[in-house]
């Protein structure tokens, strides 16, 4: 059977110009690249490549990339960073949408001690930008909120946030795992202070991560040890995952125009149809200021796991924030600071799209997901009331 | 990816006896959309009394519809005296077992079994006061206490997997456990020791540490002993005999008379004392 891929926002697809770039550096040039001898060095001036490329691609200066072990080193490193770095400092900032990677740290500070404002957003899963800028105070020691929503793809006005936080002299982080590779990022045209991105969601391995610091940004290491990154995260380099990094950071540079025409006119296609095919379903989140390769669609009255393993048995591959699915007992997090109602949270389901996906994936989905959803809402004690309340309404 | 049987599978994948009986003789709806899953159950019976059908309707994951589909075709054939006897254990065993986490939905399809024979005796199923204990998911003292007494869980995390309470907030997790520690504090006499399914060996030897800790040792104490667990294996408890009880000439008496019987009350009707050097 084949796979029909459409889980990008969970992980993607090593790509195959990024897998032969890193795979000499495992058996052939396995060499520390902290070592003297020029078979270490080889290695070192590779890792310079790599982060060249990783620069280039949100237009920052090399030294300003520290490569990690994931998103949420980048994230953890950020914010404790901001924390140490501030040390009369009491408030974080932060949203009630980030990725557990941002959302569970902050809630572990806040039993710390930390005051945490978690702002809100409004149905459509943009933030109020009024009660942000409120909500900035002397005693606000960093701003962290990620630049796309995993869940919905909904974007936020980051550099306009960052903005605000510069003029009170606030340190500002981004987790950008999700936006990278996906629109365009100018650090050079922005004040953003900190950025975080994950190389498994742009078609580099697992296991390598970034945090972007802004040059003359006050910083603490997390990971203390060797002097790599100069001494900024000490450990030996993940040299074939960074290697594979800077080769995706390249092609993610040259695909960007693509992700903009082709991934997004698949991601609408795919949205229009679905919407057109099956009653009472709904997008999550604006469809404005969105990431062109997600969406997120509610089918009221049924519950996305069961949706899910349906799928599964056609190939298709997606996520759901259903409360079966989050690993909790409650529809996911975002969609209920959404205030999405449970009729609809529940039967939730999220295609994320990649450059590799085609129309032919897109043409299974419209035609198997109907009856799926079909079969489901004929076995849910819900719908058929609903349907007959419909009809003498 | 959750570890479905393929019975799971195969139940969700094709589940029987989806729909509605009309004019059924017993139904009942459990569950609710906040809360992620439900299920509506009816049955019919035929006239020698025997549940001629049984049909669902869920709104759920994947084992919640293979749970329904299951107890559907349990009750085929069954008198309604028959039927009250299947537990979610029960549900769960048929369907060659469900993930821990999943065990709430085998709750929901025993829950709605015994509302829907309620709703055919014409019996009102209003409990005496029972209390709310989960907001987040509208579970009372009362589901809690029987979910603890008739799967013999022992920790909060159990009872959020069979019950939900728990399983939002956080903020009732102290008084799910107080539940817990009172459910083991006094047993009731109808709960016997017979009923008691089987248990797992870590639940078995924290049970009799609990037994002895609670029940045993104050006891000895008082008299200026102790016992100390040394082992568990199999049914065979190993324990050894401190202080005065170590040199007391009744302690061969005590151990059988006193800590076996109360271990056989208390943990399970098979285990025997033996007393070790050590």
């Amino acid at each position: 059977m084949r796979t029909v891929y459409l889980d990008n926002n969970a992980t993607t697809m090593v790509a195959r110009e990024v897998l032969e770039e890193m795979l000499p550096f495992f058996h052939d040039y396995y060499g520390n690249p902290s070592s003297m001898h020029s078979f270490g060095g080889q290695v070192g001036r590779k890792l310079t490549e790599a982060r060249q490329k990783v620069a280039s691609l949100i237009g920052a200066d090399p030294e300003e990339i520290i490569f990690t072990s994931c998103g949420t080193e980048s994230d953890n490193t950020a914010i404790m960073s901001a924390l140490a770095n501030n040390p009369g400092k009491n408030h974080i900032i932060t949203s009630r949408v980030e990725h557990p990677a941002v959302k569970v740290l902050c809630e572990h500070l806040a039993q710390k001690g930390y005051r945490v404002t978690a702002l809100s957003v409004d149905t459509e899963g943009k933030l109020d930008m009024d009660e942000y800028e409120a909500s900035l105070t002397p005693d606000t020691a960093i701003v962290s909120i990620m630049w796309a929503n995993n869940e919905t793809g909904v974007i936020f006005p980051v550099e306009e946030a960052a903005r605000l936080a510069r003029e009170r002299g606030i340190c500002f982080h981004t987790d950008a795992v999700q936006a990278v590779g996906k629109i365009p990022i100018d650090m050079k045209s922005n004040t953003i202070d900190m950025l975080s991105l994950s190389g498994h969601k742009l078609h580099a391995p697992k296991g390598v991560g970034v945090l972007y610091i802004r040059k003359g940004t006050r910083f603490s290491p997390f990971l203390i040890g060797g002097h790599q990154e100069k001494g900024r995260r000490g450990g030996t380099e993940n040299v074939p995952g960074i290697i594979a990094l800077g080769k995706a950071c390249e092609l993610a540079a040259a695909n960007m125009g693509k992700e903009n025409t082709h991934v997004r006119a698949l991601r609408d296609r795919l949205e229009t149809e679905l919407l057109n095919a099956i009653p009472q379903s709904r997008v999550n989140g604006t469809r404005n200021e969105r990431l062109p390769n997600t969406t997120n669609i509610s089918f009221e009255f049924i519950e996305g796991e069961s949706i899910l393993l349906l799928m599964d048995q056609y190939g298709i591959c997606a996520s759901s924030g259903s409360a079966c699915t989050s690993g909790s007992l409650q529809p996911s997090h975002v969609l209920r600071a959404m205030g999405v109602p449970y009729t609809m949270s529940h039967g939730s389901v999220r295609f994320s799209l990649s450059v590799y996906n085609t129309d032919e994936d897109i043409d299974l989905v419209v035609k198997e997901l109907p009856p799926i959803i079909e079969k489901l809402r004929v076995l849910s004690p819900y719908w058929a009331t609903t349907q007959g309340a419909c009809a003498t309404a | 990816m959750w570890e479905y049987t393929d019975k799971v599978r195969e139940h969700f994948l094709n589940p029987k006896n989806a729909g509605e009986i009309e004019n059924p003789d017993g139904v009942a709806e459990v569950g609710s959309i906040a809360c992620g899953d439900a299920l509506k159950l009816s049955f019919k019976l035929d006239e020698n009394k025997r549940i001629a059908d049984a049909k669902f309707k869920t709104f759920g994951c994947a084992s919640a519809i293979a749970s329904a589909s299951a107890l559907t075709e349990m009750l085929k054939g069954k008198t309604v005296e028959e039927a009250m006897k299947i537990t979610n254990q029960d549900i769960a065993d048929y369907l060659g077992g469900l993930p821990p986490e999943k065990m709430h939905c085998s709750v929901l399809g025993q829950e709605a079994l015994e509302k829907a024979i309620e709703n055919y005796r014409g019996v009102s199923h209003k409990k005496p006061e029972e209390e709310i204990v989960c907001v987040c998911f509208g579970v009372t003292d009362g589901e809690i206490e029987r979910a603890v007494r008739q799967n013999h869980l022992t920790t909060v995390e159990e009872v959020t997997n069979y019950t939900k309470a728990g399983g939002g907030c956080g903020n009732c997790h102290e008084k799910i456990q107080a539940i817990i520690d009172r459910v083991y504090a006094t047993k009731r006499p109808e709960e016997g020791p017979a009923e008691r399914p089987k248990l797992s060996n870590i639940q078995k030897i924290r049970m009799i540490e609990e037994t002895i800790d609670r029940e045993i040792r104050p006891s000895l104490k008082h008299d200026g002993g102790d016992i100390e667990l040394v082992d568990v294996v199999g049914n065979r408890v190993l324990v050894a005999m401190r202080g005065a009880c170590a040199t007391c000439q009744a302690s061969q008496a005590t151990m059988k008379g006193f800590v076996e019987w109360r271990l056989k009350e208390f943990v399970s009707p098979e285990l025997v004392v033996e007393e070790v050097a050590s």
